[in-house]
């Protein structure tokens, strides 16, 4: 299996309270140094909670943001130019909410052309038709082709944003919380949609969300972001079940699922650390059970926990104890 | 319906339309209609009345007529008004434009010379343009025009940058367009109907401002006439000669004002806010229209719903957003209530207090009993009374839902003195209790704290304590974790059910997670196109769901712990609740619908708090029909060829 | 907020100097020689050579700005050669009966926009709402100086209430004392009020309106908040965030239409003192004016910055 997307040291700094002149009055680090590698063919779920950088991140592997430091490459290919157009050709973005990602005042036929022109100057009648597969593929009727985003459900825009996302040809899609604002009876709908297309048309996943439950009924493998760093990665049916860091078998204990006891499995400290104004050490030290000496002095690194899975931390939980 | 069309409905806009029109015509035909010459003056008719000598509208100081002179000074305004408005509003809209689309440092230096521009009482820059380039009408129009550039370029700018985050921005750059392109065709599209807006607002200012500058006789100059210089000379004689300032001061006056009311139709009708009627103000409490009696009290419970029925009325669609939900729940009990969005959900639960919005709500039947007495159309004073006091709210997102300069504290202790005649002390003594109960660390400097200085779980803790300050029999709570994440969520969830616990409350919680209902509620109801489709013990529920829409959604929700899997989606849409199928709602998705399914309404049946609206059901329910187990709710195999079209 | 307010007063010095730079640019796009043209008919040789030794007029433009610039700075805002007197004492006796004027209509029509615009949003539909509606719409479709003319007409000239004219400036305020100054500044102060008026009441019904819908109206309702605490302690608390600053702006609008109000009752005022200075050609009374005035506004505007932070926590002091 080859790698279709590597990211090393994938790094990106927000100033704050930017002035005209001089250097910004602060600096936010959404995304700390984030080293992954997707291949070919998988479906990486990445979660985490608000504002853990899962969209900064995405958005700096499509080229929509510029990263600060370290490199990406896609399909062997560096691309560090932040140039859109260059990235849309390999890989896609497929957004959360699905009518804001439509120009109100376009066709959805102006919105599929878009991509077919500006990146593979397509002839108009080669258009047409290959427009038309596309729907096909999707499921959707050619006669949208002429509507306007207001007419249609969440759903029905969700597959045209992914139909735009495929006509791109692009061979990975980043998956933004592409359900999160559906409706349940329709995200299974949408869930079912994108296995299909990826096992019809090879296509290679990242797929970001909050919802635990999804992402591992969707992924292959599942990365755990906290406070910009990766902090577990490991097999889906893994991570989740027998969780290596504080931080995974925290967010495992607290998803409600049905038929176990309700308790707030933390007593201690809530709040996410203060982005200005970083802790030292491990970020999660201040609401860690398992906080030892050492977290207080060193950032962990992601170390590997057997079994193929990584964990960024000095104490992790053993292995027999599983989530409860 | 076109933006004409909305215009012309408009009726105060159409007469504006109209009168401009005609003014309009009149001005252009002016050249050709037989008048005395606009500068022919006449000194044996000085300041000539109405009608005297053949001058209908009499003559000027130098005997000049002055209805020739009000059409071809009209003429003049007209031009220069429009003419600014134009320049003003392209301007304008390009820097802001570009400001909003590039932001950062070219955002930033643009910006910082238009609020410079705008430091100017704007008259003083006019006047000082004026000074450099001498008087005359150009120059004037220069001036009105450049002084109102700043305007367009902030408003443009504003929205500007809400369209430029927008994701069809982003969509459009990996659709590899550039940045031209992308400004003409994503962002100007979406900008002009707010250039013609601000224009439309603005014309009739311009033309008044330009009239200002001939009435100081710094725009046109003698002899030619405009609208402006015409009341500056007859101000000269106002005492003497009235007359001669009516004329042109009314002209100026119908211009602008049909300008402004066409102006305001042009808004309302390109305003999508304006247009759907959201910017009417709610009403104190819900209006109430129903028909025939109220249905009689069962003492089911303290908070009992009978056949409560809520619409929204609005111009020519109605929306059944709840179809006659019966409810009830006991003290100490948790009901929850669950289904997808649109549901009904948070409508019902707003109608028991009369807090839907109103208009477009009106509650136009059933009875809602707390405490055995009906909230439906009962006097405000007395629902007042009970809101907040016994039926409390939590609502979805803390952050929107307190007010934002109001301290927790200030806004806790109004909570408890709208109710209860204590002191302010004592109140804050109470609220600090309060944020305790709620486990808010550091409670004492906490109460003085803004919302948007605490974190959604601190706030929503804020919101519950807000809701326990007077000691409520009920408590709704409307998704009130929906905003939060899972650990907070968590945290929020178990102080729920502990103060339920402590305190015997009645919870009414409404969700659309199973998981979270399946750890907190005793019971739940579950909706569906605005009406509750089935009831029960939650164990029973999640069991054997009797219903073919629960057994669907609660297989198509993925559970953690299950590993990678397909999901059973439900094909298909809820209908929407202003066009409701008759018979099940349920019938389009449901895969054992009949011809009898679609014939009459279906009854919520069943017995001792289990129910369910189906005529086949899924599982055993005593008092409803005989079970008919469907076919089994399987998830497609990945590869299967088609995912039912959503349609 | 102490250091908040010295926080604005040094972001305001760039903004000052801007404003300098502006009006300094906008006078030297006069067309021809600078010294005839600041002169006009007052270019005797002594004249046209002492004000090229003042302004430096022979030395390219940024020479110039820095000349003008520092004796603006020492006070020097040169002299007024068709009054024949310094530019800023003319300017400031004339600015306070501006201020006079305008302080006068602003108190006014802030108080009574924000309360018709309340009123209207809280009634909305109703009689009450119809009727502001419509007057609003009258005032700001009306030119205030017609308006002003109107009045002379009705209160002046048919009832004798009030004088039409004659107003003499602060400075012979001994004459008819307070009672005297108020007299003559009814009809003006109510001319120039009820334009920016009908501006006001709108903004101030929009944004209660808007308020009015967001949910922490809801949540007030919902804790039992009666409907008269619902309006004017939530909402219009809230809506006086976006009501201010309009306020600030309309400062601005009062202040430009006593330029015209002063003209309709000869007001002796600024504004009327640089229409006749720009009729005379006396560009540096034109140019000294507008600096003094638009700097005064600035410092105004910072008023209302503060104000604006006061009521705003959400707003970093
Ligand atoms: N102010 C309103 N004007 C018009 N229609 C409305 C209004 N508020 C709600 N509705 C309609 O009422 C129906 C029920 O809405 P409701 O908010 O109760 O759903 P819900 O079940 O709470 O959904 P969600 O899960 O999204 O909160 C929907 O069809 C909605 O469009
Ligand atoms: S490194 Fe230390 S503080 Fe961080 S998660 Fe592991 S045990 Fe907890
Ligand atoms: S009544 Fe008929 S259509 Fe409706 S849910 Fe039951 S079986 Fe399906
Ligand atoms: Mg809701």
């Amino acid at each position: 299996m080859s790698a279709a997307l590597k990211l090393e040291n994938l790094t990106k700094d927000f100033p704050v309270g930017k002035r005209m002149f001089g250097p910004p009055r602060g600096v936010v680090h959404a995304v700390r140094p984030v080293t992954l590698t997707v291949e070919t063919g998988e479906t990486l779920g990445i979660v985490g909670e608000s504002g853990c950088g899962k969209s900064t991140l995405a958005r700096m592997l499509v080229g929509l943001l510029s990263p600060t430091d370290g490199t990406i490459e896609i399909e062997g290919a560096a691309l560090d130019n932040a140039d859109p157009s260059e990235f849309g050709r390999k890989i896609q973005y497929v957004f959360q909410d699905p009518i804001s990602s439509l120009n109100p005042r376009k066709t959805i036929r102006q919105v599929m052309e878009a991509p077919l022109k500006h990146l593979h100057s397509m002839p108009k009648a080669r258009r047409r038709e290959r427009i038309a597969e596309i729907f096909d593929a999707v499921n959707l009727r050619e006669e949208f082709l002429d509507r306007y985003p207001h007419e249609f459900s969440g759903g029905q825009a969700q597959r045209i944003g992914i139909a735009r996302a495929l006509a791109a040809e692009a061979r990975i899609l980043i998956l933004d919380e592409p359900v999160s604002a559906l409706d349940v009876s329709v995200q299974a709908q949408v869930l079912n949609l994108l296995a299909r297309l990826k096992a019809e048309l090879g296509l290679t996943y990242l797929f970001i969300s909050h919802d635990l439950a999804v992402v591992e009924a969707v992924s292959d493998r599942v990365a755990v972001l906290y406070f910009g760093a990766v902090v577990e990665v490991g097999r889906a049916e893994d991570v989740f079940r027998a969780p290596r860091h504080p931080y995974t078998k925290l967010l495992a204990d607290s998803a409600p699922v049905v038929g176990r006891d309700l308790k707030a499995p933390e007593g201690r400290e809530t709040e996410l650390p203060d982005p200005l104004n970083p802790p030292t050490g491990c970020a999660f030290r201040a609401r860690c059970p398992r906080a030892v000496d050492r977290c207080a002095a060193e950032d962990p690194p992601l170390m590997e926990m057997g079994s193929g899975q990584l964990a960024a931390c000095f104490n992790p939980v053993p292995e027999g104890e599983a989530a409860k | 319906m076109t933006t004409l069309a909305l215009i012309a409905r408009n009726r105060l806009a159409l007469w504006g339309g109209i009168v401009l029109i005609l003014v309009i015509l009149l001005a252009l035909v002016t050249p050709w209609l037989p008048l005395y010459p606009p500068n022919a003056t006449d000194p044996s008719i000085k300041n000539a009345w109405f009608g005297e000598e053949g001058h209908l509208l009499g003559t000027d100081h130098l005997g000049r007529d002055i209805l020739s002179r009000l059409l071809w000074g009209t003429r003049v305004s007209l031009a220069i008004g429009f003419a600014s408005a134009v320049i003003a509003a392209v301007l304008g809209a390009a820097i802001g434009i570009v400001a909003g689309y590039f932001g950062g440092r070219t955002d930033n230096i643009l910006m910082r010379l238009i609020d410079l521009i705008m430091g100017f009482p704007y008259i003083l820059l006019a006047l000082a343009i004026v000074a450099a380039l001498g008087p005359g009408l150009m120059n004037a129009l220069i001036a009105v025009a450049a002084v109102n550039i700043p305007f367009f370029a902030r408003n443009i700018r504003g929205v500007t940058v809400g369209i430029a985050h927008k994701e069809f921005v982003d969509a459009a750059k990996l659709a590899g367009m550039g940045h031209v392109r992308i400004i003409l065709t994503e962002i100007l599209p979406n900008v002009v109907p707010v250039i013609v807006v601000a224009a439309s607002t603005t014309v009739g200012w311009m033309i008044l401002e330009t009239a200002g500058l001939s009435f100081l006789g710094l725009g046109s100059q003698p002899p030619d006439p405009d609208l402006g210089s015409m009341l500056g000379l007859a101000k000269d004689s106002l005492i003497t000669d009235p007359h001669v300032s009516y004329p042109p001061g009314l002209m100026i006056l119908i211009i602008v004002m049909s300008i402004n009311l066409l102006g305001d139709g042009i808004r309302d009708a390109l305003d999508p806010r304006l247009r759907s009627g959201a910017l009417s103000r709610p009403a104190a409490a819900t209006t109430v229209d129903r028909r025939g009696a109220a249905p009689a009290f069962r003492d089911e419970g303290i908070l009992e719903m009978t056949d409560l029925s809520t619409e929204f009325r609005l111009k020519r669609r109605t929306y059944k957003a709840v179809g006659g939900v019966t409810l009830a729940v006991k003290p100490g009990e948790c009901l929850g209530i669950i289904g997808e969005s649109g549901s009904g959900k948070s409508v019902t639960a707003l109608s028991v207090m009369g807090l839907v919005a109103s208009p477009p709500g009106v509650i136009t039947g059933g009875a809602v009993y707390v405490e055995g007495e009906d909230t439906v159309g009962m006097p405000y004073r007395q629902l007042r009374a009970l809101r907040g006091d016994r039926v409390a709210y939590i609502f979805q997102d803390p952050l929107a839902t307190l007010h934002p300069l109001f301290t927790v504290g200030d806004q806790l202790v109004e909570a408890i003195r709208v109710h209860h005649r204590v002191s302010d002390k004592e109140a804050r003594a109470k609220a600090l209790e309060l944020l305790k109960q709620v486990r808010i660390p550091n409670a004492e400097s906490r109460i003085d704290s803004y919302p948007h200085e605490m974190s959604g779980g601190m706030r929503q803790r804020v919101g519950i304590a807000m809701a326990l300050a007077n000691d409520p029999e009920v408590i709704i709570a409307d998704e009130p974790t929906t905003a939060l994440d899972v650990t907070v969520q968590a945290q929020i969830l178990s102080l729920l059910s502990d103060l339920r616990r402590e305190r015997g409350l009645a919870i009414v919680f409404i969700t659309h997670d199973f998981g979270v209902v399946a750890q907190l509620c005793d019971r739940v109801a579950v909706m569906y196109a605005g009406r509750i489709v089935e009831e029960g013990s939650t164990s029973d529920i999640l069991r054997s769901p009797a219903h073919p829409y629960t057994k669907r959604l609660i297989a198509c929700v993925p559970e953690l712990g299950e590993g990678k899997r397909a999901l059973a989606a439900i094909p298909g849409l809820p209908p929407a609740v202003d066009r409701l199928p008759d018979g099940c709602h349920f019938a389009d998705r449901c895969p054992k619908a009949r011809d009898v399914c679609r014939q009459d309404d279906v009854a919520l049946m069943g017995q001792g708090g289990r129910a369910v609206r189906c005529l086949f059901p899924e599982a055993e329910v005593p008092g409803a029909p005989e079970a008919v187990p469907g076919p089994p709710v399987e998830a497609e195999p990945i590869t299967a060829d088609r995912v039912e079209a959503a349609q | 907020m102490g250091s908040y307010i010295l926080k604005r007063l040094v972001s305001a010095v760039p903004v000052v100097l801007g404003l300098t730079i502006v009006v300094f640019l906008i006078m030297a796009m006069i067309p021809g020689d600078p010294a005839t043209a600041i002169l006009g008919a007052y270019a005797t040789p002594e004249n046209v050579a002492r004000i090229n030794r003042d302004l430096g007029l022979d030395q390219p433009l940024p020479v110039r700005y820095f000349i003008w610039l520092t004796s603006l700075l020492q006070g020097d805002f040169g002299r007024s050669y068709s009054l024949n007197r310094p530019v800023l004492d003319e300017v400031w006796e004339r600015f306070q009966a501006t201020l006079l004027l305008a302080g006068a209509s602003f108190v006014i029509c802030s108080i009574l926009g924000v309360a018709a615009g309340v009123v209207s949003a809280a009634r909305q539909y109703g009689t009450a709402d119809k009727a502001i509606t419509f007057a609003v719409l009258l005032g700001i479709s009306i030119p205030s100086f017609f308006l002003g003319m109107m009045l002379i007409l009705i209160f002046s000239v048919s009832l004798g209430w009030f004088p039409p004219s004659g107003m003499q400036g602060l400075a012979y305020l001994g004459g008819g004392g307070f009672r005297d100054v108020a007299h003559h500044l009814v009809l003006p102060a109510t001319a120039l009020a009820l334009v920016a008026l009908g501006v006001i009441a709108r903004l101030s019904r929009s944004a209660m309106l808007e308020v009015l819908r967001q949910d922490y109206i809801r949540t007030a309702r919902a804790k039992g908040v009666d409907e008269r605490g619902v309006v004017w302690r939530h909402a219009l608390k809230a809506a006086m965030v976006s009501i201010v600053p309009v306020l600030g702006l309309q400062a601005g609008f009062v202040l430009s239409g006593a330029v015209y109000i002063e003209k309709v009752f000869e007001w002796p005022g600024v504004g009327r003192m640089l229409v006749d200075a720009i009729l005379q050609r006396d560009l540096l009374l034109v140019q000294g004016g507008v600096v003094l005035v638009a700097t005064l506004y600035v410092l105004f505007n910072i008023i209302v910055d503060v104000i604006q932070a006061m009521l705003d926590p959400r707003i970093k002091t």
